[in-house]
């Protein structure tokens, strides 16, 4: 026997949002009417298949050709827990489809292959959602800043219930109130090409002060830790990762690789050549398409306008002690 | 039997019409006499042979998909052709297997036996029709390899117009199959209308007849639609104008209402026919009329009338109107109602029956048990809260895996273990077929059943890498795939080494009481020597 819980099921992940509780119900809900039916059907037919199996010298069948009462019965019982099926996942559903008014608001963006979210304040952060504890948090998402151009996502937080498409033409949002500190996996969940199933993302639930500061932190580095350092924890959060090597045993090869690429001359896509310097990297993040290294598609997003002077210096640092 | 009316001069011993004569195989010879063939029964295996040769193909795509999902990361190839890999699977699948495979192939067959009718009602737009789904079918695999298509089945834009012209392509291609499948359609309905045995009236008819006839009105109705979408596509690309593309100011979600207004149709196409072997089977080896006939018949016209209806709910988290989203859903629950019927009346029927467990009636087990789990599982996805968290995961890719491969299939290889005697005049090995039908239900449920639980657990759909935790669901499930693939191939044998092994299966070895056993196994070029008079329902024994 299986119940919802609020550490997850053997069917659910755990429940991280006020609105997973009444999903979970209604899930279970719905599964136990569904094991009732199955055993029902699927016991009966193999009853019937023991009681009824052709014998030498067994009794003949007995033609029924129909009974109205039955018949009636199995159309009318299960049209009335249909009805109540539908009513009560349209009321969750109407829950978690209108957020309340007071949510606080946060963008997100979808490109190939990574989520960027913007806080009310300005600041952004890249494959990292955080938000406060117990405060309604309404998420209007955009497909947007594809160079190769935008196609839909979908952002799917299993913890929270909750999923929405990432349009290019038209906002759609989704809300969820965390009830749980943490981090929460962030999937991609509608197909979008090479890099679908590493375009994932944390959502990170903190208490509302420690959002605060966490917030507030985002204009300057963090204290007492080496640039190049920064540099290596943004390459992963900003999903650098997905398209660059940078280790061995990272097998990424939609961008170039990063190793030992510091100094390196490289021939680009229009026939010259560039020796990779600070301003290049600089250049190469915020304007990738201005200069491609040959061999390459031109589908690395621009970070123009998303990434702070200190995140692209502690990236180029980063990049510069990557050796053979 | 279908009560054969003894009166009649055409039966002259009662019950049993004269049989015997040559047998279509040897009433013409060479390759001539298939290439140009007007006899239904070429033209039915030649569906049958087409549509088992590209399920080996998109058999072969599924077992390197779930091979390559056996570990996360890279296993045995790239993300993009385990892209391509998926689309090809799906497609093949969906375009040149499952939506030809039963109504094309045995209903080609067996329709006309069934109605006492020497053939279709036209012969020639058959072979078209048959000439259609090749031509489809090559040209749909070429543009798919070779514009490398790594859209998924559901060639969602602007996705799939990113790939240039490869979409439209490929929709040509489902549009010229979609033609064989309309051709089709209209053969069945004017047969069915026009060709009856006397005495054979509507509610005389077979079952698996009735399922034809909603397939029959769904195809045509449903697949101009594709056309429509198809021409829109064109239209935007040669002409610029925006409809589907956002950069020239369409919408990308109006395609998606497009696909599915065709392709949720398309789902009842692929399943009804199922429905209508699974009758027929239960009914000869219950050796009882189907229980409520009459509801079982009308709920296939119900399913089809409701289908045009539903298309909606595949877009739950697409930012349709919430209102929207409550009538499709609404109106997807009241599919369930037909389809329980269905369930409810075959259970029904082995009540009091005298239960013959042969090959067939196995799969019809076997589709009780898997489609039941497969419809009750599309009671959480067509109720909008638990769809908003199912969607796009793996809880959908079994749901549709229990419905159209545990469904479909299931009833199709059925109905080939049921009709493979009055097709070759052979029977298959009995214990032989016993075995590849445990060790397929085996690999069917392990292939799919956990991945009812990852879904439920966050899985998305169409990854190539995925996280630890659902590491051994994947395992599993490829583990699952392997002695699923073991399953076809021995079935595979059982069945076409009857053809020159088996006995000689004598023309009712099954007790089958529809008109087509009451001639020769094989049947005649004509069919019937005489043509044969009705006089009581299919099922009936007195
Ligand atoms: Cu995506
Ligand atoms: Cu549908």
């Amino acid at each position: 026997m299986t119940m919802p819980s609020a550490d997850g099921t053997i069917f659910l992940p755990p429940q991280a949002s006020t609105v997973a509780v009444e999903v979970d119900t209604i899930f279970y809900f719905i599964y136990y009417l569904c094991l009732l039916f199955f055993l029902l059907l699927g016991g009966s037919a193999l009853y019937f298949l023991l009681k009824y199996r052709r014998r030498e010298g067994g009794p003949e069948p007995v033609p029924i050709s129909h009974n109205t009462a039955l018949e009636l019965a199995w159309s009318i019982i299960p049209l009335i827990l249909l009805v109540i099926m539908f009513a009560w996942g349209v009321k969750a559903f109407l829950n978690l489809s209108v957020a309340p008014r007071d949510a606080m608001e946060i963008h997100a963006y979808a490109r190939r292959w990574l989520w960027e979210f913007e806080y009310p304040d300005g600041n952004k952060s890249i494959g990292e959602l955080r938000v406060p504890l117990g405060r309604p948090v309404k998420i209007i998402l955009l497909s947007q800043g594809d160079p190769g151009g935008n196609v839909i996502h979908s952002l799917f937080i299993p913890a929270f219930r909750v999923k929405a498409d990432a349009l290019p033409n038209r906002y759609n949002t989704l809300w969820f109130q965390a009830t749980r500190l943490g981090e929460f996996q962030i999937f991609c969940t509608e197909y979008c090409g090479a890099g679908h199933s590493d375009m994932l993302a944390k959502v990170v639930v903190m208490e509302p002060d420690g959002f605060k500061k966490w917030l507030d932190g985002l204009n300057r580095p963090p204290e007492g830790m080496p640039l190049a350092k920064v540099g290596e924890e943004l390459f992963t959060k900003f999903a650098c990762v997905t398209c660059h090597k940078n280790r061995a045993d990272n097998a990424a090869v939609i961008g170039p690789s990063l190793i030992g690429a510091f100094g390196r001359t490289e021939g680009l896509a229009d026939g010259s050549s560039v020796v990779i310097d600070e301003n290049y990297l600089r250049e190469s993040i915020l304007q990738p398409a201005a200069k491609v290294v040959k061999g390459y598609q031109p589908v690395m997003p621009p970070f123009q306008g998303t990434l702070k002077d200190w995140q692209v210096t502690a990236l180029i640092e980063y990049i510069k002690t990557l050796k053979q | 039997m279908t009560q054969l009316d003894p009166s009649s001069p055409a039966n002259p011993e009662g019950h049993t019409p004269p049989k015997g004569g040559v047998s279509f195989y040897q009433a013409a010879r060479g390759w001539k006499s298939w290439v140009f063939t007007l006899d239904h029964k070429r033209i039915g295996i030649m569906y049958l042979a087409s549509v088992l040769v590209a399920f080996l193909l998109g058999g072969i795509f599924a077992l390197l998909v779930r091979l390559e999902l056996l570990t996360p990361g890279k296993t045995i190839m790239s993300a993009e052709t385990y892209n391509r890999m998926f689309t090809l699977h799906g497609a093949v699948m969906v375009f040149l297997v499952i939506i030809p495979s039963i109504p094309a192939s045995l209903g080609n067959f067996i329709l006309p036996l069934q109605l006492g009718a020497k053939d279709v009602a036209f012969p020639r737009l058959n072979l078209l029709s048959y000439y259609l789904y090749v031509i489809g079918a090559v040209f749909a695999i070429y543009s798919m390899i070779t514009g490398a298509v790594d859209t998924g089945w559901t060639f969602y834009t602007p996705y799939s117009a990113l790939t240039p012209n490869s979409v439209i392509s490929m929709t040509l291609a489902v549009f010229i199959l979609g033609f064989s499948s309309i051709f089709t359609g209209i053969n069945f309905i004017v047969t069915i209308h026009a060709l009856r045995a006397p005495g054979l009236t509507f509610y005389r008819l077979p079952l698996f007849v009735w399922a034809l006839y909603a397939t029959a009105l769904m195809q045509v109705l449903a697949t101009p639609v594709l056309g429509i979408t198809l021409l829109l596509l064109i239209a935007e690309r040669v002409l610029k104008v925006g409809i589907f593309d956002p950069a020239m100011g369409g919408d990308p979600v109006l395609f998606q209402h497009f696909f599915w207004f065709y392709s949720h149709p398309a789902v009842y196409i692929m399943i009804v026919p199922g429905f209508g072997v699974i009758s027929e089977l239960i009914a000869t080896f219950c050796k009882k009329p189907i229980f409520g006939y009459r509801a079982v018949a009308l709920s296939s016209i119900g399913i089809a009338i409701i289908s045009f209806l539903v298309w909606g709910h595949h877009m739950f988290t697409s930012g349709q109107s919430v209102v929207a989203s409550m009538i499709f859903s609404f109106l997807t629950f009241l599919v369930a109602i037909p389809t329980a019927i269905k369930a409810f009346n075959w259970v029904a029927t082995m009540y009091k029956g005298s239960i013959w467990l042969a090959t067939p009636m196995l799969y019809a087990l076997a589709f009780l048990w898997v489609f039941t789990i497969g419809g009750l599982t599309g009671l959480f996805l067509s109720t909008t809260a638990t769809d908003v968290h199912l969607h796009d995961t793996y809880f959908v890719v079994a749901h549709f895996h229990y419905v159209m491969m545990g469904g479909t299939i299931f009833a199709f290889f059925g109905g080939l273990h049921y009709w493979w005697p009055k097709i070759t005049g052979r029977m298959y090995n009995e214990t032989l077929g016993k075995w590849s039908w445990v060790v397929t239900f085996i690999g069917f449920n392990m292939t799919f059943f956990v991945q009812f639980i990852m879904g439920a657990k966050g899985m998305p759909r169409r990854y190539y890498n995925y996280l630890p935790e659902f590491g051994p669901y994947h395992s599993f499930s490829t583990v699952g795939s392997w002695i699923l693939g073991l399953g076809f191939f021995l079935t595979a044998y059982c069945l076409l080494s009857a053809i020159w092994k088996g006995k000689k299966a004598g023309d009712n070895p099954w007790g089958g009481t529809t008109l087509e056993w009451h001639t020769s196994s094989p049947p005649p070029l004509e069919n019937f020597l005489t043509e044969p008079r009705v006089s009581g329902g299919p099922y009936d024994r007195t």
